[in-house]
């Protein structure tokens, strides 16, 4: 069976060779020995048929966006403004509103979402060690909502009591400086809180150290999954909320660049998500609050929540798969490919 | 209306015409009425005002038929839901898969499509496959254990065939040798083994009006099971008690000849009710073969052969003290047993739940009649509860319902 969901990967990737297509019917054949089970070579394959629009919500733009960069300035700064403080920190001003909006996850399958600013997952919120952050949150959805944030703030501040709610048509402004350094994230924290976070209301919250890290090529991706029939178990997995969007787009990256991946779980129902990375290896800098590291794996497990920094550079050019270990995961949707451009190089 | 008529009978005729145009727009009016407000209802749509804002769609998708073959996963569902539903996504055993569908994705009411899945599938394993519609409603179907469908060919024809041989046909045929026996039997005797046919058949009749309703549950509610398996037993039932007065009426016209004796007809009907109920059962025996749910051990089918080697008593015994040439017992065999494996062909080939149900019913009001029939026959003028409580008869129920109880143990 491994050879021939391994041939639909590739066949669905468009990347299938000769090579592996006779690797797979080797596989076929040996697998049983009933002649009435074997299949042609012909195409069975894995994923989602069709495409997602990517008009209302494009993961790949939402992958290196944050404080709204993807508006044109005039419209950003409707959502996003900041003012240069005396000690050279930045006062960072945002305007989020919670609307209700069906999004579209898989092509055809539309999931009535609870959102930030119309979008899941929300705005990425990136902010410099001792800023100063305030969001002006503007409840427009039909249920009471909150912004909490991971991070250093006042218990006024953490929208996570019954008396933080927000209720629909009344807004709350969260202000807190923004420490420690590292990869957190915000999310709903009205009850019932599963229902609240798996409707979509969550987001990515960076803070960069001081000095900042080193050049690279960034990307946020938010490992999240929808329960569409309100079973309690989830039927769409992705990065980035659009099942098997990256196989079908890959990521592009460059030979011998650094690039760094913002990594966040926010899967609901199941109790860890995983970042598998095909083909290399990559450090991992748990939390984002520190700036060395000596992890070094190709795996890594994320509890809800929890979310780490990773970094990488490609050292051959070509498609690599990245998906969640738990094939489960990765077959209902979470599983994409890195095309990295450029000739072969030492790293 | 002839113009005799008219002239012998004067109030008839002055009645005639005027109910004739008021009768006709009496009947006619409130159709035109009930078509108009079907417009409306259509046009405006105030079952819209009544739902409100915002409500989901009411969806429901039944999987009708699934076949596998070396293609993969041909499934055909149907909308049993009020509401239009976007087939989406499948997703095979938690994976979702390429799929193509025939004709457009949406269904109305009662909208039917297949829908063409390449799922490598594995021999004798079970697999799960879900429809996930445009809201994210998903709709799953098990396959219990997958081999491919057999398809009409002479192989499968055959090896139906066979198992329609062996469970109908041979044990019937079997039952039918004890006629010499049965012809030397006393008035106890004959009483007993009456008495046992009955209780073979309200066995029978049990065993079918469960597997029936049951049928009758699985199906599309649209489908309205239930009245479908009450409207085939009754029309059935009505349906043989016509026959038995048709025969009863053409053998006195015809006077008694051989084959036509007294119990002829009663033999002939407990064979037509006997036959239907095995093409039910040839049914669900092809269809559990084509499911791959039935492995057709040889315990299974020694149990059938136990179990239907009875149903060829039930026919010989109301025809005990008459001559009945061998080939009219033969056709009597052929009745009662050769639909076995007519059912098997169809239950194997184009199974569908709805026949089931259908030929289930028929089968259980076939034999409902046959029972009422032989009871009516062994009372003679006496009444039937009294009858029903002499030793020898009481005896025969009861050893007629052990015997189908611990044969049918075996089939399971």
């Amino acid at each position: 069976m491994k050879g021939l969901s391994r041939r639909s990967w590739l066949q669905a990737a468009g990347v299938g060779t000769f090579g592996a297509g006779l690797f797979a019917r080797r596989a076929a054949r040996a697998q049983g020995p009933s002649s009435e089970a074997t299949f042609p070579h012909a195409s069975h394959a894995m994923g989602a048929v069709g495409r997602v629009s990517t008009e209302a919500f494009d993961p790949m733009v939402y992958l290196r966006a944050w404080n709204f960069s993807d508006l044109a300035p005039e419209r950003r700064s409707k959502f996003y403004r900041e003012t240069r403080r005396p000690d050279g920190s930045l006062f960072r001003e945002y305007e989020i509103f919670g609307v209700d909006r069906e999004v579209e996850i898989a092509p055809g399958v539309f999931f009535p979402a609870w959102t930030y600013n119309g979008q899941v997952p929300g705005p990425t919120i990136r902010a410099t060690e001792g800023d100063r952050i305030r969001i002006t949150f503007s409840n427009g959805g039909s249920h009471p909502h909150t912004m909490h944030f991971h991070g250093w703030h006042p218990p006024e501040m953490d929208g996570s009591l019954s008396e933080h709610q927000v209720m629909p048509g009344k807004q709350f402004v969260y202000e807190f400086d923004a420490e420690p350094f590292g990869l957190h994230l915000y999310h709903c924290h009205a009850v019932p809180l599963k229902r609240h976070i798996h409707k979509g209301l969550y987001g990515a919250f960076i803070v960069d150290p001081k000095g900042g890290r080193p050049a690279a090529d960034e990307m946020v991706m938010v490992m999240n999954a929808f329960d569409t029939n309100f079973d309690a178990d989830n039927e769409v997995y992705a990065v980035n909320t659009v099942a098997h969007h990256f196989m079908h787009e890959p990521v592009r990256v460059k030979v011998g660049e650094l690039v760094r991946i913002y990594l966040i779980n926010v899967t609901e129902f199941d109790l860890v998500n995983s970042l598998h990375l095909h083909g290399m290896f990559f450090d991992v800098f748990r939390t984002g609050t520190a700036l060395t590291t000596s992890e070094v794996t190709d795996t890594l497990m994320l509890c809800q929540g929890e979310r780490a920094i990773v970094e990488t550079r490609f050292r051959y050019p070509g498609d690599f798969m990245f998906h969640a270990h738990q094939s489960e995961f990765a077959e209902l949707g979470w599983m994409g490919l890195f095309r990295a451009e450029g000739s072969r190089r030492e790293t | 209306m002839k113009p005799e008529t008219l002239a012998t009978d004067r109030s008839d005729a002055r009645l005639q015409p005027r109910i004739t145009a008021s009768v006709w727009l009496i009947a006619v009016l409130p159709l035109i009425l009930l078509a108009g407000l079907v417009l409306l209802l259509l046009r405006w749509g105030p079952a819209q005002a009544l739902r409100g804002d915002g409500y989901p769609p009411v969806e429901r998708l039944v999987f009708q038929r699934v076949t596998l073959d070396s293609d993969g996963i041909l499934a055909t569902v149907m909308n049993d839901g009020p509401d239009p539903i976007t087939i989406a996504q499948i997703i095979v055993d938690d994976a979702y898969w390429q799929f193509t569908v025939e004709g457009a994705s949406e269904l109305r009411h009662l909208g039917r499509t297949r829908l063409r899945i390449p799922y490598p599938w594995v021999q004798g394993e079970t697999h799960f496959v879900k429809v996930v519609s445009s809201t994210g409603t998903t709709f799953e179907h098990e396959i219990g254990v997958a081999v491919t469908t057999p398809r009409p060919d002479a192989r499968y024809l055959g090896i139906f065939a066979l198992i329609g041989l062996y469970v109908g046909v041979i044990p019937v045929a079997l039952g039918l040798l004890w006629f010499p026996l049965v012809g030397r039997l006393g008035k106890a005797g004959m009483d007993f083994l009456l008495a046992l046919t009955i209780g073979l058949l309200l066995f029978l009749l049990a065993d079918a009006a469960h597997e029936g309703l049951e049928a009758a549950d699985a199906i599309p509610g649209s489908l309205q099971g239930p009245a479908l398996f009450f409207f085939g037993a009754v029309g059935a039932f009505l349906a043989l008690e016509a026959l038995g007065v048709a025969l009863r009426s053409k053998r006195s016209s015809s006077g008694v000849g051989v084959g036509l004796g007294a119990g002829w007809v009663t033999a002939l009907l407990v064979a037509i009710g006997i036959g239907l109920h095995n093409f039910g059962e040839g049914l669900a025996i092809g269809a559990a073969f084509a499911l791959g749910e039935a492995a057709l051990g040889t315990l299974l089918i020694i149990g059938f052969t136990l179990h239907n080697t009875t149903e060829g008593l039930a026919i010989v015994a109301p025809i005990a003290h008459e001559r009945v040439p061998a080939k009219d017992l033969l056709l009597l065999g052929v009745i009662g047993g050769a639909p076995t494996i007519a059912g098997a062909w169809i239950g194997g080939l184009a199974y569908s739940p709805v026949w089931s149900v259908l030929f289930l019913s028929i089968g259980a009001g076939a034999i409902a009649q046959v029972v009422n029939l032989i009871a009516r026959q062994m009372a003679g003028q006496d009444s039937i509860s009294r009858y029903f409580a002499r030793g020898p008869v009481l005896a025969g129920l009861a050893a007629g319902f052990a015997i189908m109880y611990s044969t049918g143990m075996l089939v399971g």
